[in-house]
């Protein structure tokens, strides 16, 4: 019954959400940072744009970090691949990559944080406040992904 | 060697292991997440709850049992305060995440595997994240 919605197991989600927890844990344990991966987003603008908004001390003081931790990031799919792992194609139309992504950009600054900041860190802290954001973003995103299948534009 | 070179290393460590996991879990392909959104295949659930399991652990008793992290003087929290603009951040977000099924961090280490989708994903996400800057500043004089 519970198994019929997981056609592809339950193993693979469970050691790579081990495996992302175990880097969230590690920055932690090695520099008592907080792994949200949205800010780096905000961040990296502090080297281009001289408003005070990203000459922040927040921004400005964790520019460099977060930008390694973003290259760990890219190297770690890429590593993935190296490995000989399989990866399934994939591919969106060029209105939810721009459409998205803006969104996604914008509604996590704002949001001060998204699935890895609010999700990850924030429940692992016990933040209330995080739990309240991650079923915000959880629900509109069920209902918007619905609403396009509806109107027949998904996936 | 420093503690800032250390923490660095230790941070681009960290970033590669959750990306290896990212891909791992098939979180890299948005496909998956939007399956997950529309109840086809709830692995998400799965990689979450282990992954917040997980840190349930470390961020609880880390900073009891030790005085401070290996590279730093002293455990961070996170800076956050729930209000009426970080929920419509959070609806922003949802409305985003349920257009494309892609998140920052999988938008970086889909990149990294190879899809080039997630170049204009993340060039997406950076244009949304200097408006909201801007935005700010704006609200802020």
């Amino acid at each position: 019954m519970i198994l019929s919605f997981f056609p592809n197991g339950l193993e693979r989600y469970v050691i790579g959400g081990l495996l992302i927890g175990a880097g969230v844990a590690l920055l932690f344990a090695t520099t008592g940072r907080q792994g949200g991966v949205s800010t780096f987003f905000s961040s990296s603008w502090s080297w281009l744009l001289r408003t005070p908004f990203f000459q922040q001390a927040s921004l400005r003081d964790s520019r460099q970090w977060r930008l390694v931790y973003a290259l760990g990031l890219l190297l770690g799919g890429s590593l993935y691949v190296l490995a000989g792992q399989p990866v399934e194609p994939s591919h969106l139309p060029l209105w939810k990559l721009v459409l998205g992504g803006l969104l996604i950009g914008f509604g996590a600054r704002l949001g001060g944080g998204c699935t890895s900041g609010h999700g990850i860190c924030g429940m692992a802290s016990l933040s209330g406040g995080s739990l309240l954001m991650v079923i915000t973003f959880l629900s509109t995103a069920i209902v918007t992904a619905w609403a396009l299948y509806g109107l027949g534009v998904a996936p | 060697m420093s503690r800032a070179f250390l923490g660095h290393i230790a941070t681009l460590v960290s970033g590669l292991i959750f990306g290896f996991g990212l891909a791992w879990s098939t979180m890299i392909r948005p496909e998956s997440i939007l399956a997950f959104l529309r109840f086809q295949d709830l692995g998400l659930l799965l990689v979450l709850g282990s992954a917040v399991g997980l840190n349930l652990l470390v961020f609880q008793l880390l900073p009891r049992l030790t005085r401070h992290p290996a590279f730093a003087s002293a455990y961070q929290q996170r800076p956050f305060t729930l209000d009426r603009p970080a929920l419509a951040g959070g609806v922003l977000f949802g409305l985003g995440w349920g257009i494309c099924g892609i998140c920052p961090g999988p938008a970086l280490a889909g990149l990294g595997a190879g899809n080039g989708d997630m170049l204009i994903a993340l060039a997406a996400i950076f244009a949304g994240a200097g408006l909201h800057g801007l935005w700010a500043g704006r609200q802020g004089q």
